[in-house]
């Protein structure tokens, strides 16, 4: 059923595209630039972020390029179908925003070796292939110390969306922050099996809250967490895109995602021709994380506190996950002085001593 | 478990429960009168985005409560035209009404995403709400919960007592015979489908106004097709949907408690309970065809063709 309708919109937005594209073939040529979005630019989250990071790099790199990008592609066969007419259509880059895009993406990659692509959130490579994310879990430490501080039933509750890596890796990062300025603290996970049901996301936040939780974290993607949080009177993180207008008083902060900067850097490379295949996964360091802005009941001593951390992390004087870390049940997971490399963080799949209750698998 | 949260927990059941009822209540009645409308999503959908734009545009909830009724109403008006008035299948009919509200409501709400809407607040009922456990479950809630309480009571009377609720039950169960003794079987089915509609724009404005003060993209996220389970699983009767429609709220917080608990359960099996609930029930029913024969309304989904 939603395909359907996915696959109308679809439609529409590929006419809008050739007609922009024959239009636009009479002036000088510019770097052809392709988004392809799992979800519309309006949904306040994670598509939203990329296009403001389309719309910064059309600011910055002005007349060198040229975007389209279509949306509400659904990750199944339309999407090799949506990337395989950008190629056709002339595109010299092409960004697929989507983890579901990385197979299709690979495929149209070998039928068009002349053409750039860069896939996002994805583990497999090409020739011309790169792919890119950013470190999500170096915000949620910052937000784990904020909570550390703010607490005071020392219960924080985590609404979380699946338990696969990712989700993983963020709450491990928050609750290592949160119990490096208060070890009694302890975080409640509940699973809601879902990235987006908003009434089940209050629902998990409400029953973490009527379970003792005064501060509610979140990984999934609508900001009803934030408003339950705001009608309980607890304190809330947010999460992809700044949430306080859903609840002023409780928005403290939250992790966002910052785009721009890389889209900017990478269409530059492709102009100098420089661009080569590779990984990137960035944080603070490369502007790709940014924190969301600070309640003013935060202290401003613990306000300075995370921004002296979040230059440590980005100049990379501090590791987040480095020895010694204990896992759940209190051995020693990590040693001292050992830093866990990016394969270890990307298939996390254990808790970290402090987060309450089992990880399902 | 401690006294507070057992409080609690009925009182997120009967929040949880709410927009399920509001839309089983309306598709009962319709089914009542013989027309199965499978809809309920989309019309739901069209309720939540409109009523929250009209409220956000307005500043006004109640207004954006009566444009969510007109737009179910709307939305029931176009499958009437097909099934009641072309006779079209109403299966088919009620899919293609959820698939095109599904993809309306997401046309028409991409300006309002990402909006922020101070909902529907709890009303306190003096004293009753101060009743322990069940106190903030029933009277602590806000008013459409209690509109929907309401409604609830007025259809089981409705159908009880009153001759146009016993006209409803015979044309549903034969319009041949209820024409025969002279009831208007197609006005009848038109104000049974109206209903409907209005009731599942109202339960969608319960999840965009009241529950979750947001509209996102396919928010109902499949609670207008549990609402269409909760009438067989109630066998069409208005005080078993009341009860399935709290039973599944309660098994969906259960789900999450059980976890903040510490429950070594896996989520994804406490995450079907809801589900498990009601194939279970299905299931009871359908084992005995004759029995489930005789609870549906016996003209149910067929078009009616007038003799003569």
């Amino acid at each position: 059923m939603k395909s359907l309708i996915k696959k109308a919109l679809v439609s529409v937005a590929t006419a809008g595209l050739m007609t922009l594209s024959t239009l636009s073939s009479a002036v000088e040529k510019p770097l052809k630039v392709g988004f392809v979005y799992v979800g519309p630019v309006g949904d306040a989250g994670w598509t939203y972020g990329h296009d403001e990071g389309r719309l910064e790099m059309v600011e910055k790199l002005g007349k060198n390029i040229e975007t389209t990008y279509v949306e509400s592609v659904s990750e199944g066969a339309d999407a090799e179908r949506v990337i395989r007419k950008l190629a056709q259509q002339g595109h010299d880059l092409i960004f697929t925003t989507s983890f579901g895009y990385m197979n299709p993406t690979l495929k149209v990659a070998k039928q068009f070796p002349n053409v750039k692509f860069q896939h996002a959130t994805g583990y497999k490579r090409g020739k011309n292939v790169g792919t890119y994310s950013a470190r999500f879990y170096e915000g949620r430490y910052l937000t784990g110390v904020i909570a550390g501080h703010m607490t005071k039933n020392n219960v924080i509750g985590y609404v979380g969306s699946f338990p696969i890596p990712e989700v993983v890796q963020g709450i491990n990062a928050f609750t290592l922050g949160l119990r490096s300025v208060n070890p009694d603290a302890t975080v409640k996970v509940v699973w809601i099996n879902s990235w987006y049901d908003p009434a089940k996301e209050r629902e998990a936040a409400e029953s973490l809250i009527a379970q003792g939780a005064d501060i509610i974290n979140q990984h999934t993607d609508s900001p009803a967490p934030v408003q339950a949080a705001q009608d309980k009177g607890v304190f809330a993180f947010g999460y992809d895109t700044d949430m306080t207008r859903f609840g002023p008083d409780a928005h403290l902060t939250g992790s966002m995602v910052h785009w721009g900067g890389f889209y900017t850097d990478t269409a530059k490379a492709v102009l100098d021709k420089q661009w080569k295949a590779e990984d990137v996964w960035g944080g603070f360091s490369a502007g790709m994380v940014e924190m969301a802005p600070y309640n003013k009941a935060i202290p401003e001593t613990v306000v300075a506190q995370v921004e002296a951390f979040k230059t440590q992390i980005a100049d990379g004087t501090f590791t987040i996950f480095e020895g010694p870390i204990k896992a759940q049940d209190g051995s020693i997971k990590v040693s001292e002085g050992t830093k866990l490399n990016d394969g270890d963080i990307l298939s996390m799949n254990w808790y970290v001593e402090g987060v309450e209750g089992s990880l399902p698998n | 478990m401690d006294m507070d949260l057992i409080t609690n927990i009925l009182f997120a059941m009967v929040r949880t429960g709410t927009p399920l009822l509001l839309v089983a209540l309306g598709e009962l009645v319709c089914e009542k009168s013989g027309v199965l409308n499978l809809g309920q999503e989309g019309m739901m959908l069209m309720g939540a985005v409109i009523g929250f734009i009209a409220a956000l545009t307005t500043g006004s909830l109640i207004f954006g409560v009566i444009m969510s009724l007109l737009v179910g109403m709307a939305m029931a008006m176009l499958f009437g035209l097909l099934a009641i008035q072309l006779r079209a299948n109403q299966v088919a009919t009620g899919l293609a009404l959820t698939i095109f509200g599904a993809g309306l409501s997401a046309y028409v709400g991409t300006d309002y995403i990402g909006q922020a809407l101070a909902g529907f607040q709890p009303m306190l009922i003096p004293l009753l709400s101060d009743i322990p456990i069940l106190g903030k479950a029933l009277f602590s809630q806000d008013i459409l919960v209690y509109c929907s309480l309401g409604i609830a009571l007025a259809i089981w009377l409705f159908f009880r007592f009153s001759r146009p609720g016993l006209m409803v039950k015979a044309i549903g169960e034969s319009p041949d015979s209820a024409t025969a003794v002279g009831l208007p079987v197609i006005r009848t089915r038109w104000l049974a489908l109206l209903f409907g509609g209005a009731m599942a724009g109202l339960g969608g404005a319960y999840l965009s106004l009241a529950y979750t003060p947001l509209w996102a993209e396919g928010m109902t996220a499949g609670r207008g097709w549990i609402a269409l389970a909760l009438v067989v699983f109630a066998s069409w009767k208005v005080e078993r949907v009341l009860l399935g429609a709290w039973l599944f709220g309660l098994a969906s917080i259960m789900h999450l408690v059980l976890q903040g608990m510490g429950a070594s359960i896996s989520s994804n099996l406490l995450a079907t309970l809801p589900y498990l609930a009601t194939i279970v029930v299905l299931v009871l029913l359908s084992s005995n065809q004759s029995r489930s024969r005789l609870l549906a309304p016996m003209s149910l989904g067929k078009p009616y063709h007038p003799a003569g």
